[in-house]
């Protein structure tokens, strides 16, 4: 019986979310109201799902024991009651009738987007996000980070020891705890879907259209998602990473951001080195266009051509500004990218890999725009 | 068309000898063989498909190919598995089993029959040779979104768009056919509710696709002067819409989810009560059930687009009419547990297959109901809690009432029987490991991993690695399955006319091995109602 018993605690135990917390058996609860009424709700079906299914596969399995020719059982030929088929068809409707009550009620509250305080436009890119804080005045792109894309073909150790493998990108997005959100959702090139689990977010991202959703966080931490919508590619390779902090620690990021888009301004005005560009190209060159075209250049031909040898990179500075600025089928525009980041990479594919392009400066690409 | 003559002389005469007997058969047995072969060769390669996908899934990291080709992957085997294995299959089957269970001797239409069958080999050849294509294969899901799918996709998705428009001829024929057939060879001393349920069920269907495969032939026209001159009906650019196609994807795309699944209500509709030895319960009201569903699901197409940022008010109205899909859906389930209640049960292969399949296919309707709430949707949508609940639905519904017939009419196609032994320890291998495949997926789902990713977080690992482990046992289970009705057509015991003694319908009363033409004078009144499963 002693023995009985600890084997009961040690299954309800196991049961307890502790355990299991590691794998994720359920839908998380989240750290907004929105989160906490969906996951009310997925519970509340779930059950209602549940005591349908004991009655149900009870009353099945009750008869495919009972009711079987080896014990004996002579087939009645009954086939019809009009009673039966009232009752299982008035019933369910109640039942969900009942769900669809509060289903509602969430809906139209989760729907309405007019009481933020402030607004952040988030738009998909092939592959990557970039947040817009309009009023603020910042901007940033936020790629997986550097560490996850290595451990991609690495080895097992490689991705338990960085952490957060295929969760983690190079630019987190930061909202103040406590603030009612609101997020303008685009694309900039095909469908995507911006998800935060923990925030009961999930919008997609139209191209040439503006959707919208809120979130009020009010717990301070770190949060992830994934884009939830076939994009492409790497389609699981581009994330989202939250950064929830206090309204004090959201000021002082707000100042720093602003003070280093400030200093990207001014360095846009000023002429660089051919070595100051490649070096700052390399950079934005393996985060930003490595994934198709390769890190040595190679590329993916014929869907993602090569950087080695290419007539556009060897041949005029023009042409290659108007192929990263505006894209071209396949290739997307990168002109959300400053222009000193733009000279800096367009100079690295021309000089790199054993091309022999010419030097771009910053000016020529503002002039290019 | 000399046989064709010979054979109307001669209603004994057998087909034609050699490969040409089915090149150039009009016979709805053999077109029906055909479709059957041809589906299931199909599904031999989209599940081929399905084993590379588990593979590259079954660990962290990317082991075996690069994220383009895992996306064409889990592209072909969706259209595979859709357009070529479970569509053809029930094609095949109501080929088959029609003019059978109508008392009639063959299909409306013999020479379509054959041209929709032989349009298939085609269709599907010129679909899978996009994989050796510049650019490689469709890589951009079976849904096809654009802009994915037109501005940002490979040339050879031209051939993916000529393949489709071939596959909606074939399926347009096929539905005319069976339309024609129900309504002008039915027997005429058949009156429409003397029908068996699978006849009903798929004149249902025909009617479904007949309304939903031009919509479908409409997206993909769109799609083609979108990428090659220079409409832009699904770019904003342009003035136009990607929510646009998603609308008309889904005005076919739904209705073809009960195209896949309506026949296969006929079918458990039939292996039930045999084996209860019981009459089915509440025929008439799985007939209203029927019909009610197939209108419903011109009407719920949206519950597919609840993110794509719809109004309110569509939203709700898409909710409430998904959710009343439930009822006429209950009623059949309820329907058959009525159906076994105090019957008296035994536990062949066919019946071991529609039990399983009332089952299982009720815990995809569970959580079709749940996907059917939009606020919870906002957290299922494109994660794995929705991958576990269509194949819920398409691999335990659809495909195992697909394989549930084939045990219950093997006898009567072959004239032989299955090795029974055999074809239960397929089952439980099949079922056991079907489980072990699609039910951990609903945790990965809930626990926030989107679908149509080739690589995952750590924290997906280990459902990840058991739901691989189940998918090579489950794919496995197909080599025996290939065998035993091998063994069955070469070296199965003959059988008589009515090996289910309790069996009910008009194809029971052919010859043990169906003849030819099934029936060359029509069933007389007396003999209907006793088949009939509207006693």
């Amino acid at each position: 019986m002693k023995r009985l018993t600890t084997l009961l605690s040690a299954l309800v135990a196991m049961m307890s979310t502790n355990v299991f917390a590691e794998y994720g058996l359920n839908m998380t609860e989240g750290v907004t109201s929105i989160s906490h009424d969906i996951y009310d709700l997925h519970m509340m079906v779930f059950w209602i799902s549940v005591v349908i299914a004991v009655v149900v596969f009870g009353a099945m399995f009750y008869s495919v024991f009972a009711h079987r020719k080896s014990k004996g059982a002579v087939a009645s030929q009954f086939h019809e009651s009009t009673k039966a088929e009232l009752i299982w068809t008035i019933v369910p409707v109640i039942i969900l009738v009942g769900m669809a009550i509060p289903a509602s009620k969430v809906l139209i509250d989760l729907e309405d987007t007019s009481k933020a305080e402030m607004t952040i436009k988030v738009t998909g890119h092939q592959w990557k996000w970039q947040y817009d804080y309009p009023k603020e005045g910042i901007s940033f792109i936020s790629n997986l980070a550097q560490s996850s894309k290595d451990a991609v073909t690495g080895t097992d150790a490689d991705r338990e020891a960085i952490g957060n493998y295929l969760l983690e990108v190079d630019n987190h997005l930061v909202l103040p705890v406590d603030t009612s959100v609101r997020f303008l959702i685009t694309s900039n090139d095909v469908i995507h879907a911006w998800w935060v689990p923990e925030f009961g977010v999930k919008q997609d991202a139209n191209p040439g259209f503006i959707n919208d959703a809120w979130a009020k966080v009010d717990e301070i931490g770190t949060y992830r998602g994934q884009c939830a919508e076939l994009c492409g590619k790497d389609h699981g390779f581009m994330p989202i990473v939250v950064d929830v902090v206090s309204k004090a620690d959201y000021a002082k990021w707000v100042t720093e951001q602003q003070a280093a888009a400030k200093a990207a301004t001014d360095s846009a005005s000023k002429t660089w080195s051919k070595a100051e560009l490649m070096a700052q190209g390399e950079d934005v060159y393996n985060t930003n266009c490595a994934g198709c075209h390769k890190k040595d250049g190679s590329g993916m031909p014929p869907i993602f051509p090569a950087m080695k040898g290419s007539p556009i990179a060897n041949g005029a500075a023009a042409d290659h500004i108007g192929m990263v600025l505006h894209g071209k089928g396949g290739m997307p525009t990168f002109k959300m990218l400053g222009d000193a980041d733009l000279a800096a990479v367009i100079t690295y594919e021309r000089n790199a890999f054993g091309n022999t392009g010419s030097v771009v400066q910053p000016s020529d690409v503002t002039s290019a725009r | 068309m000399t046989t064709a003559t010979a054979s109307h002389d001669d209603h004994h005469h057998g087909p034609e000898k050699g490969l040409m007997r089915w090149v150039k058969t009009t016979n709805h047995k053999d077109i029906g063989s055909l479709y059957m072969w041809f589906a299931f060769t199909m599904l031999l390669v989209g599940g081929a498909f399905a084993m590379g996908i588990r593979a590259e899934l079954l660990q962290p990291g990317m082991q075996l190919m690069d994220p383009h080709f895992f996306n064409q992957l889990t592209t072909m085997h969706g259209l595979i598995m859709v357009f070529g294995a479970i569509m053809p299959a029930f094609v095949g089957l109501g080929n088959w089993l029609i003019p059978m269970m109508i008392g009639a001797p063959d299909m409306a239409l013999p020479r379509m029959n054959n041209w929709s069958f032989w349009i298939l080999p085609f269709a599907g050849g010129i679909l899978l040779s996009t994989f050796f294509m510049e650019g490689g294969a469709p890589a951009f899901g079976w849904t096809f979104y654009a802009p994915l799918s037109t501005t940002f996709a490979p040339d050879s998705t031209d051939f993916f768009i000529f393949a489709v428009h071939l596959l909606g001829f074939s399926s347009i024929m096929g539905a005319i056919n069976i339309i024609a057939t129900v309504l002008n060879m039915r027997a005429p001393e058949m009156k429409l509710m003397d029908m068996p349920l699978f006849v009903w069920t798929w004149l249902i269907t025909s009617f479904l696709l007949i309304g939903a495969m031009p919509v479908l032939a409409g997206a993909v026209t769109m799609m083609l002067t979108d990428r090659n001159f220079g409409t832009a009906f699904f770019d904003a650019t342009g003035g136009g819409d990607p929510v646009l196609f998603q609308h008309i994807f889904w005005f076919f795309g739904h209705p073809e989810v009960y195209i896949m699944i309506l026949p296969a209500f006929g079918v458990v509709s039939h292996i039930i009560p045999t084996f209860a030895r019981k009459p089915l319960f509440g025929y008439s009201s799985m007939v209203y059930a029927t019909a009610s569903i197939a209108f419903l699901s011109y009407i719920v197409w949206a519950h597919h687009m609840f993110l794509t940022g719809m109004p309110v008010a569509g939203e709700l109205y898409f909710m409430y009419a998904t959710m009343l899909i439930a009822v006429p859906t209950g009623v059949k389930v309820f329907n058959w547990i009525s159906t076994m209640w105090r019957g008296s049960m035994t536990f062949e292969a066919p019946m071991l297959w529609a039990i399983s399949f009332v089952f299982l296919f009720t815990i995809g309707g569970f959580s079709g109901l749940m996907l059917g709430i939009v606020p919870a949707d906002i957290q299922y949508h494109d994660t794995y809690f929705v991958v576990a609940h269509f194949h819920y639905v398409l691999v335990t519904g659809a495909l195992w009432s697909i394989i549930a017939a084939t045990f219950y009419w093997l006898p009567k196609w072959t004239g032989k029987m299955y090795n029974e032994t055999l074809a239960k320890v397929h089952f439980w291998w099949a079922v056991i490991s079907v489980n072990v495949l699609f039910f951990p997926q609903h945790f990965l789902g809930l626990a926030g991993m989107p679908r149509r990713i080739p690589d995952y977080s750590l924290q997906f690992a280990d459902f990840n690695f058991i739901s691989s482990i189940g998918g090579f046992a489950f794919g496995a289970s197909f080599i025996l399955l290939t065998y035993i009705v091998i063994d069955c057509v070469r070296n199965g015991k003959p059988t008589g006319a009515r090996p289910w003694p309790s069996a009910k319908g008009l194809e029971w009363t052919l010859e043990p091995k169906a003849q030819y033409h099934s029936f060359s004078t029509p069933p007389s009144r007396k003999l209907i109602e006793q088949e009939s499963q509207n006693s």
